[in-house]
Protein backbone atom coordinates (compact mmCIF):
# COMPACT_ATOMS: atom_id res chain seq x y z
CA UNK A 1 0.00 0.00 0.00
CA UNK A 2 2.69 2.17 1.04
CA UNK A 3 4.56 1.69 -2.20
CA UNK A 4 2.00 2.31 -4.03
CA UNK A 5 1.48 5.96 -3.00
CA UNK A 6 5.38 6.78 -2.87
CA UNK A 7 5.33 5.66 -6.40
CA UNK A 8 2.85 7.99 -7.24
CA UNK A 9 4.22 10.86 -5.37
CA UNK A 10 8.03 9.94 -7.21
CA UNK A 11 5.82 10.24 -10.18
CA UNK A 12 4.14 13.09 -9.75
CA UNK A 13 7.61 14.79 -8.72
CA UNK A 14 10.13 13.41 -10.76
CA UNK A 15 8.62 11.23 -14.19
CA UNK A 16 5.37 13.58 -14.74
CA UNK A 17 6.79 16.78 -13.81
CA UNK A 18 3.95 19.54 -13.74
CA UNK A 19 6.43 22.49 -15.28
CA UNK A 20 9.18 20.52 -17.39
CA UNK A 21 6.62 17.43 -18.78
CA UNK A 22 3.37 18.78 -18.79
CA UNK A 23 4.18 22.67 -19.54
CA UNK A 24 1.72 23.68 -16.61
CA UNK A 25 2.49 27.46 -15.03
CA UNK A 26 4.37 28.09 -17.40
CA UNK A 27 3.79 31.65 -17.05
CA UNK A 28 4.93 32.23 -13.35
CA UNK A 29 7.41 29.61 -14.29
CA UNK A 30 8.59 32.08 -16.69
CA UNK A 31 8.04 35.35 -14.67
CA UNK A 32 9.14 34.53 -11.11
CA UNK A 33 12.17 33.19 -11.81
CA UNK A 34 14.67 35.58 -12.18
CA UNK A 35 16.06 35.15 -8.14
CA UNK A 36 15.92 31.98 -6.15
CA UNK A 37 14.70 33.69 -3.02
CA UNK A 38 11.25 34.84 -5.09
CA UNK A 39 11.44 31.43 -6.43
CA UNK A 40 11.22 29.64 -3.24
CA UNK A 41 8.49 31.97 -2.08
CA UNK A 42 6.38 31.08 -4.72
CA UNK A 43 7.37 27.32 -5.52
CA UNK A 44 6.36 26.83 -1.16
CA UNK A 45 3.34 28.87 -1.56
CA UNK A 46 2.10 26.63 -5.10
CA UNK A 47 2.89 23.71 -3.15
CA UNK A 48 0.68 24.45 -0.40
CA UNK A 49 -2.42 25.23 -2.54
CA UNK A 50 -2.29 22.51 -4.83
CA UNK A 51 -2.01 20.24 -1.56
CA UNK A 52 -5.46 21.56 -0.63
CA UNK A 53 -7.11 22.15 -3.76
CA UNK A 54 -6.88 18.81 -5.03
CA UNK A 55 -7.88 16.86 -2.47
CA UNK A 56 -11.01 19.11 -1.72
CA UNK A 57 -11.43 19.31 -5.23
CA UNK A 58 -11.66 15.21 -5.65
CA UNK A 59 -14.23 15.67 -2.46
CA UNK A 60 -16.41 17.72 -4.48
CA UNK A 61 -16.40 15.79 -7.74
CA UNK A 62 -16.88 12.19 -6.19
CA UNK A 63 -20.00 13.67 -3.96
CA UNK A 64 -21.79 16.45 -6.01
CA UNK A 65 -20.59 16.39 -9.83
CA UNK A 66 -20.31 12.95 -11.00
CA UNK A 67 -23.19 10.62 -12.72
CA UNK A 68 -24.77 9.34 -9.81
CA UNK A 69 -22.70 10.97 -6.96
CA UNK A 70 -25.65 12.56 -5.55
CA UNK A 71 -27.35 9.39 -4.75
CA UNK A 72 -26.59 9.83 -1.08
CA UNK A 73 -29.18 12.51 -1.03
CA UNK A 74 -32.17 10.62 -2.34
CA UNK A 75 -32.59 7.68 -4.84
CA UNK A 76 -34.43 10.66 -7.44
CA UNK A 77 -30.96 12.32 -7.80
CA UNK A 78 -29.37 8.80 -8.71
CA UNK A 79 -29.25 8.99 -12.64
CA UNK A 80 -28.14 12.94 -12.59
CA UNK A 81 -24.91 13.75 -14.16
CA UNK A 82 -23.44 17.31 -13.32
CA UNK A 83 -19.91 16.94 -14.89
CA UNK A 84 -20.48 19.82 -17.38
CA UNK A 85 -20.03 21.60 -14.57
CA UNK A 86 -16.57 20.63 -13.14
CA UNK A 87 -14.63 23.38 -15.25
CA UNK A 88 -16.60 26.36 -12.92
CA UNK A 89 -16.42 23.87 -9.51
CA UNK A 90 -12.62 23.48 -9.62
CA UNK A 91 -11.74 27.14 -10.36
CA UNK A 92 -14.32 28.67 -8.25
CA UNK A 93 -12.97 26.24 -5.62
CA UNK A 94 -9.04 27.55 -6.45
CA UNK A 95 -10.00 30.80 -6.42
CA UNK A 96 -11.62 30.69 -2.99
CA UNK A 97 -9.16 28.42 -1.56
CA UNK A 98 -6.53 30.78 -2.15
CA UNK A 99 -8.17 33.35 -0.86
CA UNK A 100 -8.78 31.40 2.53
CA UNK A 101 -5.10 30.51 2.45
CA UNK A 102 -4.37 34.35 2.11
CA UNK A 103 -6.26 35.63 4.96
CA UNK A 104 -4.76 32.27 7.43
CA UNK A 105 -1.24 33.43 6.35
CA UNK A 106 -2.15 36.83 6.98
CA UNK A 107 -3.29 36.52 10.52
CA UNK A 108 -1.51 33.60 11.59
CA UNK A 109 2.01 34.10 9.54
CA UNK A 110 2.57 37.60 8.56
CA UNK A 111 6.05 36.88 7.87
CA UNK A 112 5.44 34.57 5.21
CA UNK A 113 2.79 36.23 3.78
CA UNK A 114 4.49 39.45 3.51
CA UNK A 115 7.62 37.21 1.93
CA UNK A 116 5.13 35.67 -0.91
CA UNK A 117 3.45 39.04 -1.26
CA UNK A 118 1.70 39.68 -4.69
CA UNK A 119 2.31 35.84 -5.71
CA UNK A 120 -0.25 34.10 -3.46
CA UNK A 121 -3.41 36.05 -5.28
CA UNK A 122 -1.85 35.20 -8.90
CA UNK A 123 -1.69 31.11 -7.73
CA UNK A 124 -5.44 31.54 -8.68
CA UNK A 125 -4.58 32.11 -12.43
CA UNK A 126 -1.39 29.32 -12.02
CA UNK A 127 -2.80 27.08 -14.66
CA UNK A 128 -0.44 24.20 -12.93
CA UNK A 129 -3.62 24.86 -10.13
CA UNK A 130 -6.25 23.59 -12.36
CA UNK A 131 -4.31 21.29 -14.20
CA UNK A 132 -3.65 19.04 -11.05
CA UNK A 133 -6.98 19.24 -10.76
CA UNK A 134 -8.38 18.07 -14.09
CA UNK A 135 -5.47 15.69 -14.10
CA UNK A 136 -7.29 14.29 -10.68
CA UNK A 137 -10.65 13.95 -12.70
CA UNK A 138 -9.10 12.18 -15.62
CA UNK A 139 -7.36 10.05 -13.69
CA UNK A 140 -10.27 9.00 -11.37
CA UNK A 141 -7.49 9.25 -8.69
CA UNK A 142 -9.39 8.59 -5.02
CA UNK A 143 -9.58 10.71 -2.38
CA UNK A 144 -5.96 9.76 -0.66
CA UNK A 145 -4.08 9.11 -3.80
CA UNK A 146 -5.37 12.77 -4.92
CA UNK A 147 -3.55 14.11 -1.81
CA UNK A 148 -0.20 12.32 -2.46
CA UNK A 149 -0.37 13.51 -6.08
CA UNK A 150 -1.61 16.97 -4.99
CA UNK A 151 1.72 17.61 -3.23
CA UNK A 152 4.21 15.65 -4.81
CA UNK A 153 2.94 17.67 -8.17
CA UNK A 154 3.35 20.62 -5.95
CA UNK A 155 6.74 19.86 -4.57
CA UNK A 156 7.77 19.16 -8.29
CA UNK A 157 7.11 22.39 -9.79
CA UNK A 158 8.39 23.95 -6.76
CA UNK A 159 12.12 22.31 -7.28
CA UNK A 160 11.75 23.26 -11.34
CA UNK A 161 11.18 26.83 -10.42
CA UNK A 162 14.18 26.83 -8.29
CA UNK A 163 16.43 24.97 -10.20
CA UNK A 164 15.70 27.50 -13.36
CA UNK A 165 15.66 30.35 -10.91
CA UNK A 166 19.55 29.66 -9.79
CA UNK A 167 20.75 28.61 -13.61
CA UNK A 168 18.97 32.14 -14.82
CA UNK A 169 21.09 33.63 -11.48
CA UNK A 170 24.20 32.44 -13.23
CA UNK A 171 23.37 33.52 -16.46
CA UNK A 172 23.87 37.00 -15.95
CA UNK A 173 27.46 36.41 -16.45
CA UNK A 174 27.17 34.90 -20.09
CA UNK A 175 27.13 37.16 -23.60
CA UNK A 176 24.02 35.55 -24.79
CA UNK A 177 22.99 36.70 -28.67
CA UNK A 178 20.72 39.86 -28.27
CA UNK A 179 17.91 38.62 -29.94
CA UNK A 180 17.70 35.11 -27.55
CA UNK A 181 18.46 37.49 -24.70
CA UNK A 182 15.84 37.27 -21.54
CA UNK A 183 12.55 35.18 -22.21
CA UNK A 184 14.47 33.19 -25.72
CA UNK A 185 17.73 31.52 -23.88
CA UNK A 186 15.47 31.27 -20.77
CA UNK A 187 13.12 28.89 -23.12
CA UNK A 188 16.44 26.94 -24.42
CA UNK A 189 17.69 26.46 -20.53
CA UNK A 190 13.87 24.77 -19.41
CA UNK A 191 14.03 23.17 -22.45
CA UNK A 192 17.56 21.29 -21.45
CA UNK A 193 16.29 21.34 -18.11
CA UNK A 194 13.30 19.07 -19.81
CA UNK A 195 15.85 16.78 -21.16
CA UNK A 196 17.51 16.35 -17.39
CA UNK A 197 14.32 15.55 -15.82
CA UNK A 198 13.45 12.90 -18.70
CA UNK A 199 16.43 10.61 -17.51
CA UNK A 200 13.23 10.14 -14.65
CA UNK A 201 11.35 7.89 -16.82
CA UNK A 202 10.94 4.80 -16.27
CA UNK A 203 11.85 4.71 -12.64
CA UNK A 204 9.60 2.08 -10.78
CA UNK A 205 9.58 1.66 -6.92
CA UNK B 1 -12.53 50.11 -40.03
CA UNK B 2 -10.47 52.79 -38.39
CA UNK B 3 -6.61 52.75 -37.46
CA UNK B 4 -7.06 51.73 -33.56
CA UNK B 5 -9.16 49.06 -35.10
CA UNK B 6 -6.52 47.91 -37.23
CA UNK B 7 -4.07 47.83 -34.47
CA UNK B 8 -5.99 45.91 -32.12
CA UNK B 9 -6.58 43.54 -34.58
CA UNK B 10 -2.62 43.18 -36.53
CA UNK B 11 -0.58 44.41 -33.92
CA UNK B 12 -1.15 41.02 -31.81
CA UNK B 13 0.18 39.18 -34.79
CA UNK B 14 4.36 40.31 -35.00
CA UNK B 15 4.33 43.18 -33.01
CA UNK B 16 2.87 42.56 -29.87
CA UNK B 17 2.86 38.83 -29.89
CA UNK B 18 1.11 37.36 -26.70
CA UNK B 19 3.52 34.57 -26.73
CA UNK B 20 6.93 35.83 -28.00
CA UNK B 21 6.51 39.19 -26.37
CA UNK B 22 3.43 39.43 -23.26
CA UNK B 23 4.44 35.66 -22.39
CA UNK B 24 1.20 34.80 -22.37
CA UNK B 25 -0.74 31.45 -22.40
CA UNK B 26 2.70 29.79 -22.76
CA UNK B 27 1.16 26.14 -21.55
CA UNK B 28 -0.99 25.04 -23.79
CA UNK B 29 1.43 26.74 -26.61
CA UNK B 30 3.99 23.62 -26.12
CA UNK B 31 1.47 21.09 -24.87
CA UNK B 32 -0.97 20.78 -27.47
CA UNK B 33 2.17 21.14 -30.65
CA UNK B 34 2.97 17.54 -31.26
CA UNK B 35 0.76 17.46 -34.05
CA UNK B 36 -0.57 20.08 -36.13
CA UNK B 37 -4.33 18.77 -36.13
CA UNK B 38 -5.05 19.58 -32.09
CA UNK B 39 -2.63 22.76 -32.86
CA UNK B 40 -5.30 24.10 -35.79
CA UNK B 41 -8.17 22.38 -33.11
CA UNK B 42 -6.73 24.56 -30.33
CA UNK B 43 -5.83 27.58 -32.10
CA UNK B 44 -10.00 28.15 -33.10
CA UNK B 45 -10.86 27.11 -29.30
CA UNK B 46 -8.56 29.55 -28.09
CA UNK B 47 -9.56 32.52 -30.88
CA UNK B 48 -13.28 31.83 -30.35
CA UNK B 49 -13.23 31.83 -26.33
CA UNK B 50 -10.70 35.41 -26.39
CA UNK B 51 -12.83 37.24 -29.18
CA UNK B 52 -16.17 36.48 -26.99
CA UNK B 53 -15.05 36.79 -23.88
CA UNK B 54 -13.53 40.19 -24.84
CA UNK B 55 -17.05 40.97 -26.29
CA UNK B 56 -19.01 39.34 -23.30
CA UNK B 57 -16.55 41.66 -20.63
CA UNK B 58 -16.55 44.85 -23.03
CA UNK B 59 -20.58 44.71 -23.08
CA UNK B 60 -21.00 44.58 -19.36
CA UNK B 61 -17.96 46.56 -18.81
CA UNK B 62 -19.83 49.38 -16.68
CA UNK B 63 -21.50 47.36 -14.77
CA UNK B 64 -19.14 45.00 -12.97
CA UNK B 65 -18.36 46.15 -9.85
CA UNK B 66 -13.98 46.57 -9.23
CA UNK B 67 -13.61 44.82 -6.53
CA UNK B 68 -15.12 42.04 -7.72
CA UNK B 69 -14.05 41.54 -11.69
CA UNK B 70 -11.50 38.80 -11.43
CA UNK B 71 -14.62 36.43 -9.95
CA UNK B 72 -16.73 37.59 -12.69
CA UNK B 73 -14.50 37.32 -15.52
CA UNK B 74 -13.39 34.00 -14.27
CA UNK B 75 -17.06 33.07 -14.33
CA UNK B 76 -17.65 34.33 -18.00
CA UNK B 77 -14.41 32.79 -19.53
CA UNK B 78 -15.85 29.54 -17.95
CA UNK B 79 -18.40 29.40 -19.48
CA UNK B 80 -17.45 30.10 -22.83
CA UNK B 81 -14.91 26.95 -22.28
CA UNK B 82 -17.57 24.81 -21.00
CA UNK B 83 -19.70 25.85 -24.24
CA UNK B 84 -15.80 25.12 -26.43
CA UNK B 85 -15.63 22.16 -24.89
CA UNK B 86 -18.78 20.59 -25.06
CA UNK B 87 -19.10 21.52 -28.99
CA UNK B 88 -15.71 19.84 -29.41
CA UNK B 89 -16.86 16.43 -27.12
CA UNK B 90 -20.35 16.29 -29.64
CA UNK B 91 -18.23 16.91 -32.99
CA UNK B 92 -14.45 16.18 -32.44
CA UNK B 93 -14.74 13.46 -30.00
CA UNK B 94 -10.97 11.71 -30.94
CA UNK B 95 -9.18 15.82 -31.15
CA UNK B 96 -10.65 16.35 -27.58
CA UNK B 97 -9.41 13.22 -26.50
CA UNK B 98 -6.35 13.72 -27.08
CA UNK B 99 -6.23 17.98 -25.73
CA UNK B 100 -7.33 15.64 -22.45
CA UNK B 101 -7.30 18.39 -19.81
CA UNK B 102 -5.71 21.56 -21.98
CA UNK B 103 -9.18 22.61 -22.95
CA UNK B 104 -10.27 23.14 -19.73
CA UNK B 105 -6.49 24.92 -18.96
CA UNK B 106 -7.85 27.76 -21.41
CA UNK B 107 -9.69 29.02 -18.43
CA UNK B 108 -6.38 30.26 -16.73
CA UNK B 109 -4.43 30.56 -20.52
CA UNK B 110 -3.29 34.29 -19.49
CA UNK B 111 -4.01 35.47 -22.59
CA UNK B 112 -8.10 35.08 -22.45
CA UNK B 113 -8.11 36.71 -18.80
CA UNK B 114 -5.30 38.89 -19.71
CA UNK B 115 -6.85 40.43 -23.18
CA UNK B 116 -10.20 41.01 -20.65
CA UNK B 117 -8.26 42.62 -17.94
CA UNK B 118 -6.08 44.75 -19.58
CA UNK B 119 -8.18 46.01 -23.24
CA UNK B 120 -11.90 44.74 -22.77
CA UNK B 121 -12.47 46.26 -19.51
CA UNK B 122 -11.47 50.06 -21.55
CA UNK B 123 -12.64 49.37 -24.51
CA UNK B 124 -16.04 49.22 -26.93
CA UNK B 125 -17.27 46.05 -27.71
CA UNK B 126 -16.41 46.02 -31.30
CA UNK B 127 -12.78 46.76 -30.57
CA UNK B 128 -12.31 44.53 -27.87
CA UNK B 129 -13.70 41.64 -30.61
CA UNK B 130 -11.23 42.50 -32.66
CA UNK B 131 -8.30 42.98 -30.24
CA UNK B 132 -9.83 39.19 -28.66
CA UNK B 133 -9.32 37.84 -32.50
CA UNK B 134 -6.12 39.48 -32.88
CA UNK B 135 -4.24 37.65 -30.18
CA UNK B 136 -6.26 34.73 -30.60
CA UNK B 137 -4.33 34.26 -33.98
CA UNK B 138 -1.14 35.61 -32.75
CA UNK B 139 -1.01 32.96 -30.21
CA UNK B 140 -2.36 30.82 -32.83
CA UNK B 141 0.23 31.41 -35.41
CA UNK B 142 2.78 30.54 -32.83
CA UNK B 143 0.85 27.30 -32.09
CA UNK B 144 0.94 26.52 -36.13
CA UNK B 145 4.52 27.08 -36.31
CA UNK B 146 5.40 25.01 -33.61
CA UNK B 147 2.68 22.14 -34.59
CA UNK B 148 3.44 22.31 -38.00
CA UNK B 149 7.93 21.66 -37.34
CA UNK B 150 7.27 19.41 -34.57
CA UNK B 151 4.70 16.97 -36.69
CA UNK B 152 6.82 17.13 -39.74
CA UNK B 153 10.59 16.85 -38.19
CA UNK B 154 9.29 14.45 -34.90
CA UNK B 155 7.10 12.02 -37.51
CA UNK B 156 7.91 13.55 -40.62
CA UNK B 157 3.67 13.85 -41.33
CA UNK B 158 1.64 17.15 -42.15
CA UNK B 159 -1.13 17.14 -41.43
CA UNK B 160 -1.35 13.29 -40.57
CA UNK B 161 -0.16 13.00 -44.61
CA UNK B 162 3.22 11.17 -44.87
CA UNK B 163 5.57 14.20 -46.32
CA UNK B 164 8.94 12.66 -45.78
CA UNK B 165 8.93 8.72 -45.46
CA UNK B 166 10.32 7.61 -42.30
CA UNK B 167 12.78 4.91 -42.06
CA UNK B 168 10.28 2.31 -40.28
CA UNK B 169 8.12 2.66 -42.66
CA UNK B 170 10.86 1.38 -45.65
CA UNK B 171 11.61 5.37 -45.58
CA UNK B 172 15.05 7.47 -46.31
CA UNK B 173 14.08 9.77 -43.14
CA UNK B 174 14.79 9.08 -39.30
CA UNK B 175 12.33 11.09 -37.49
CA UNK B 176 13.93 13.32 -34.65
CA UNK B 177 11.87 11.91 -31.79
CA UNK B 178 13.00 14.87 -29.44
CA UNK B 179 10.68 17.09 -30.72
CA UNK B 180 7.99 14.83 -30.53
CA UNK B 181 8.86 14.93 -26.46
CA UNK B 182 8.59 17.99 -24.13
CA UNK B 183 12.13 19.50 -24.83
CA UNK B 184 12.04 20.22 -28.45
CA UNK B 185 8.67 22.32 -27.86
CA UNK B 186 10.87 24.74 -25.53
CA UNK B 187 13.49 24.80 -28.63
CA UNK B 188 11.31 25.50 -31.00
CA UNK B 189 9.75 28.25 -29.44
CA UNK B 190 13.33 29.71 -28.25
CA UNK B 191 13.91 29.78 -32.12
CA UNK B 192 10.52 31.71 -33.10
CA UNK B 193 10.96 34.34 -30.75
CA UNK B 194 14.79 34.58 -32.18
CA UNK B 195 13.29 34.90 -35.66
CA UNK B 196 10.58 37.32 -34.26
CA UNK B 197 13.39 39.39 -32.57
CA UNK B 198 15.76 39.46 -35.27
CA UNK B 199 13.21 40.73 -38.07
CA UNK B 200 11.97 43.23 -34.91
CA UNK B 201 14.54 44.13 -33.42
CA UNK B 202 13.25 46.91 -30.93
CA UNK B 203 11.66 43.94 -28.98
CA UNK B 204 15.36 43.24 -27.45
CA UNK B 205 14.78 42.96 -24.06
CA UNK B 206 17.79 45.47 -22.41
CA UNK B 207 21.14 43.80 -20.32
CA UNK B 208 19.84 43.42 -16.73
Amino acid sequence: MLEHYLSLATKAIFIENMALAFFLGMCSFLAVSKKVDTAIGLGAAVTFVLAVTVPLNNLLYNLLLREGALSWISADFATLDLSFLTFLTLIGTIAASVQVVEMTLDKYAPALYSALGVFLPLIAVNCAILGASLFMVERDYNFAESAVFGLGSGIGWALAVIALAAIREKMRYSDVPPQLRGLGITFIVAGLMAIGFMAFAGIQL
Amino acid sequence: MNKKQKEALLDPLFNNNPISLQVLGICSALAVTTKLETSVVMSMAVIGVTAFSNLSVSLIRNLIPPSIRIIVQLTIIASLVIVTDQILKAYLFDVSKQLSVFVGLIITNCIVMGRAEAFAMQNTPGDSFLDGVGNGVGYSLVLLFVGFFRELLGSGKVYGITVLSPVTEGGWYTPNGLLVLAPGAFFLIAVFIWINRAWKPDQIEAVE
